[in-house]
């Protein structure tokens, strides 16, 4: 499990003093257009995204080996609640530890952004010769 | 190239001003960890694009992680390997 708290007047500050790089940097195209669609909300869905996003880092467990704050990307679905989508090369590292992001749930409250996501990570598969189910061979 | 000297202290001026440490930045070591002293993931990014703009470089993703930010040893690093060939 991953949780996340940002304070909504330090994105506020990042965004006035970096503006477009600090957008691009963390944010995909589809976000950053999602965020700027309700102006006087801007800020608080950046800093709500930015929780997402470090929450969903978190609760992955992967080894700090580098990636793109855009490389996470927090998506709605038909019924407007968010997903987590991963983009390469997280998505295939996220693969190979075979660890999956299950649930997002975000909120915002006055000058707070907060996000949860709950993440499994599937046990490693057992080999052939230890599954008492798997079949046989006889010498011949 | 700048000397590592010169390199820390702008290094430490960056972090007095984007960091938000729970410490006086005079006080840390080289090696001392900017998370535990305080800096949130958020205001890592800060001290990167602000790094960015100091040193002329932009960190490629594979130096995006919490490792190279974590104390001002890293950071100098990263920076004269940013810088390198100048």
């Amino acid at each position: 499990m991953g949780l996340d708290l940002v304070q909504v007047a330090r994105i506020e500050e990042s965004l006035a003093r970096f503006g477009a790089r600090f957008r691009e940097r963390v944010y995909t195209p589809a976000e950053i257009a999602y965020c700027q669609a309700a102006p006087r909300e801007e800020a608080r869905r950046y800093a709500a995204r930015f929780a997402a996003k470090e929450a969903t880092w978190k609760a992955l467990g992967l080894d700090d080996t580098g990636h793109a704050w855009s490389a996470i990307e927090i998506v709605h679905d038909a019924q407007l609640a968010p997903q987590i989508v991963l983009h390469e090369p997280l998505r295939s590292r996220a693969d190979a530890a075979r660890a999956r992001a299950l649930s997002l749930s975000i909120t915002h409250e006055g000058e707070y952004a907060a996000a949860v996501v709950l993440a499994a990570r599937a046990a490693p598969e057992a080999p052939r010769d230890a599954d008492p189910t798997a079949p046989r061979h006889s010498p011949a | 190239m700048p000397s590592a000297d010169a390199i820390n202290n702008d290094i430490r001026a960056i972090l007095r001003e984007h960091a938000r440490l729970a410490v006086e930045v005079e006080t840390l070591a080289d090696d001392a960890d900017l998370y535990q002293a305080g800096m949130t993931s958020h205001a890592s990014v800060n001290l990167m694009l602000a790094l960015e703009d100091k040193f002329e470089v932009e960190f490629p993703e594979r130096m995006l992680r919490r490792r190279a930010f974590e104390n001002i040893a890293a950071i100098r690093t990263a920076i004269i390997e940013l810088t390198a060939g100048r």
